[in-house]
């Protein structure tokens, strides 16, 4: 049981990750307004390839979040991403609720 | 974050302690407070408010605006008692997503085929939670019937805060046993705290039907309490 706990907590994960030698993002919720489908506080992990571990928006974002992972993941610098249903982006990828949060994403240096 | 704030994050919550991480947005600087372990001036007040709330969120400090995250440990649940509730109660948990012990100095009870998959401890509840300390994330359901066995442990948790304590046996046993508490110093508010008869009332019969009614009532506990401050939750 505790095995299946650890692989499931995202900041284990990107530990974990950092050790196999992985360059690694953590995107956090920092804000949501309206219904947001993940609360403040929640972590996805990316690592270089695409791979990730937990979520910021149960499915809605996570595609545009990984993507913008890669840029971090190569320059180091920190970014806050915005979704919601008045920014085109957003709407595209779609946060289908309607509410509005922002991602802090950050890359793990060592 | 840097690799080391997240390494002591890790090791913060994989030891059952609360923390919480302060990141400058501006700097992407993070700081981490752990609960228990010194922590600077300028944060002391944040991380109080925090851990009393529970809750993460934007604050502002010294002019910046800074992302503030708490992370609270998981809740766990201690049976004293290998007993034929417990057998049940250790399944369900698992599936409800609750870490689970159980103690039970009692080794014809306390065997590794009975409870297969289960961390058992055949050991005296006291000796065990000298090494592993209650706190109020963790929910104590004591069942065993045995005063020798169940008093200690109902004392520990109540002293110690736990969010849940629920203890077998009828109306009459209890109140038996809330007379022996009170005679080891136990206030009369901690003795209500004791859920007795155990679990939710479904009229369950088996012991499968009573460990859903005691894991029910572990629930209800952990989600309509404030489990930080111990009062009733806003709902």
């Amino acid at each position: 049981m505790q095995v299946l706990v650890d692989t499931l907590d995202p900041l284990a994960v990107a530990e974990a990750w950092v050790g196999d030698g992985r360059q690694v993002a953590i995107a956090t919720v920092i804000e949501t307004w309206g219904s947001a489908p993940r609360p403040v506080g929640s972590h996805l992990v990316i690592d270089g390839a695409g791979n990730f571990e937990g979520s910021v928006s149960g499915g809605c974002v996570e595609g545009a979040v990984i993507s913008e992972a890669a840029d971090i993941l190569e320059t180091g610098k920190a970014k806050i991403l915005e979704f919601g249903v008045a920014d085109e982006t957003a709407w595209r990828v779609g946060l289908s609720c309607g509410g509005r949060i922002r991602v802090l994403v950050e890359r793990v240096d060592g | 974050m840097d690799l080391a704030t997240l390494q002591a994050l890790n090791a913060a919550r994989a030891g059952r302690r609360a923390a919480v991480v302060f990141t400058d947005l501006e700097t992407d600087r993070s700081v981490l407070c752990v609960e228990g372990e010194r922590c600077a001036d300028e944060w002391i007040d944040a991380m109080t408010a925090a851990l009393r709330s529970g809750k993460p969120g934007m604050i502002m400090a010294g002019g910046r605006s800074l992302f503030l995250n708490v992370y609270l440990p998981p809740p766990r649940i201690l049976v004293v008692g290998a007993v034929h509730i417990s057998q049940a109660l250790a399944r369900m948990a698992a599936v409800a997503g609750f870490d689970l012990t159980i103690v039970d100095p009692r080794t014809a009870f306390a065997t590794a085929e009975r409870f297969s998959g289960v961390e058992l401890i055949a050991e005296w509840p006291e000796d065990v939670l000298k090494a592993r300390p209650l706190d109020r994330f963790t929910a104590v359901v004591a069942v065993t019937h045995d005063p020798k066995i169940d008093d200690e442990p109902i004392r520990a948790a109540l002293a110690a805060g736990c969010f849940y304590v629920g203890a077998l046996g009828s109306r009459k046993t209890h109140a038996s046993r809330v007379e022996r508490l009170r005679r080891f110093g136990v206030s009369d508010d901690a003795l209500a705290q004791i859920k007795a008869p155990i679990g939710i009332d479904i009229g369950a019969a088996s012991p499968a039907e009573i460990a859903v009614a005691i894991l029910a009532e572990i629930i209800e506990a952990l989600r309509r309490r404030d489990i930080l401050s111990g009062s009733e939750a806003h709902r």
